[in-house]
């Protein structure tokens, strides 16, 4: 099976390329969903209507649902390749200086799974008209979500847990492209901070606002 | 000082293993931590004991046998070192030290605190060498080197094959290893000719002896007694995609 995905520095490309992909598309998603702090429904509705019929978008989707599909998968692979490879646990946990948020990948990225999962059935099933609710009205369908205290805890610890798990991975993905450099990596590495921090800011701010307007 | 320890016994590869407690008396601050481990031995012996089996030769650095897992760190406390050069004043008094062999799955336990590394023999019979056709010997100047290039594989060619950096992953990656042995090459007009099959030899071979998948965490440049830098792995997966580009 591992054979057929190539060598670990051909599995650990593809993860990062997804990773970074992913890393693409976050803030288109965050624009978006800023439109749900406008008190008119109108123009957030008529994005995702927009995002949801357009069809270049419709490739774009299929894309994007792989590449979320490859990223898991690799990353699960490649998690336990590397358990494998040590059978006998150490009996005093390891002190070594690492990147801290690096040795919870599998987990952080697990409750993003879990966020993702729940995620997807509010919203795209209820586009293909499995689960109730009206696709036309996504605008209302959030705002009654964000009404919520439980799903608003929900939504924050899921992007704080986002934010941990980007901490590593804006970063990384760059040093496993090769791209280490004495001048420019520190400047990356300030850069994946910043994003890291921000973006998921972004998107918890919406529901702490609709809830407490 | 007075130390209680607490090393990893293990027969053999089959047996189970466990940790025994010893109290040990009267160390010098001064000693070194291997010299430490003589005198347990010897008291051992006096009492009967098998003595603990552990893996050492130089002394001095530069070999590359020692390796202890120490409280939770290859090469123990100090920074930059390897056990042989670890000092015994990096210890308090009363302290409790915990020893555990390099655990991975490509370095199968032989005895107690003694593990098989020959995994990385042979990682190098796989590309990590530059092959030599016979005739007369080059003169010295003749092939000019860029003096950065020099240095950078100099500093890559500091690794002494100790596999501080697989133990202190959690993921038992050997990446810093290979990085260094393929910078070392890679980066020398000498190594040039062989550099794409050499890398994705011993990638392969790297992958095929069971070692994990690098991410990245830094704790193999953060425990690696020589110092080296995550720099080369970034080089060596350069390396990798331009010998699978080409
Ligand atoms: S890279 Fe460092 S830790 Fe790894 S084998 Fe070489 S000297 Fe030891
Ligand atoms: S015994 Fe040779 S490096 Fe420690």
């Amino acid at each position: 099976m591992s054979k057929l995905l190539g060598s670990s520095i051909t599995k650990k490309l593809v993860m990062a390329l997804a990773g970074l992909f992913l890393i693409l598309f976050l803030p288109v998603h965050l624009g978006i969903n800023l439109l749900l702090l406008k008190e008119d429904p109108v123009p957030f509705n008529e994005a995702a209507h927009f995002m949801a019929t357009f069809p270049p978008i419709k490739i774009f989707e299929v894309i994007l649902l792989g590449t979320f599909l490859i990223h898991i998968l690799w990353g699960i692979i490649l998690q336990i390749q590397n358990w494998m490879a040590r059978p006998s646990r150490y009996r005093v946990t390891n002190y070594s200086q690492t990147s801290f948020f690096s040795k919870f990948m599998i987990y952080t990225g697990g409750i993003v799974l879990i966020f993702l999962v729940i995620h997807f059935i509010n919203f795209y099933l209820m586009k293909l008209g499995i689960v109730e609710g009206d696709p036309e009205n996504f605008y209302k369908e959030a705002h009654d979500l964000f009404q919520l205290p439980g799903y608003i805890t929900f939504y924050l610890v899921s992007f704080v847990i986002l934010g941990f798990h980007l901490h590593h991975a804006f970063q990384s993905a760059f040093q496993t492209l090769g791209w280490n450099h004495k001048k420019y990596t520190p400047v990356i590495k300030a850069l994946g901070v910043i994003y890291s921090i921000f973006i998921p800011l972004g998107f918890f701010i919406i529901p702490i606002l609709i809830y407490l307007k | 000082m007075d130390l209680t320890l607490k090393v990893w016994r293990q027969k053999n590869n089959k047996a189970k293993g466990k940790f025994v407690e010893y109290k040990i008396k009267n160390i010098s601050k001064d000693s070194s931590f291997l010299e430490m481990m003589d005198i347990l031995n010897e008291q051992l012996i006096e009492e009967g004991v098998e003595p603990v089996a552990f893996d050492h030769d130089c002394r001095e650095g530069i070999c590359g046998m020692c390796s202890l897992y120490i409280n939770g760190r290859p090469h123990g406390p100090d920074e930059a070192v390897t056990v042989c050069q670890l000092h015994m004043r990096k210890f308090n008094d009363g302290d409790t030290i915990v020893i555990e062999p390099w655990r991975a799955k490509a370095f199968p336990l032989i005895k107690d605190l003694m593990v098989d590394r020959s995994a990385f023999d042979t990682i190098i019979q796989a590309g990590g060498y530059v092959s030599v056709n016979t005739g007369g010997v080059p003169d010295a100047n003749s092939i000019p080197i860029e003096r950065d290039k020099a240095e950078l594989s100099m500093d890559a060619a500091a690794c002494i094959g100790c596999g501080a950096c697989v133990a202190a992953c959690k993921n038992a990656s050997a990446m810093l290893f290979v990085s260094a042995k393929v910078s070392q090459l890679n980066l020398l007009p000498q190594g040039k000719a062989e550099a794409k099959l050499r890398v994705e030899a011993m990638v392969k071979e790297m992958d095929d002896l069971g070692f994990g998948n690098c991410t990245n965490t830094g704790a193999c440049e953060a425990e690696c007694p020589k110092e080296i830098s995550l720099t080369n792995i970034a080089r060596l997966n350069r390396n990798f995609y331009a010998a699978k580009l080409s």
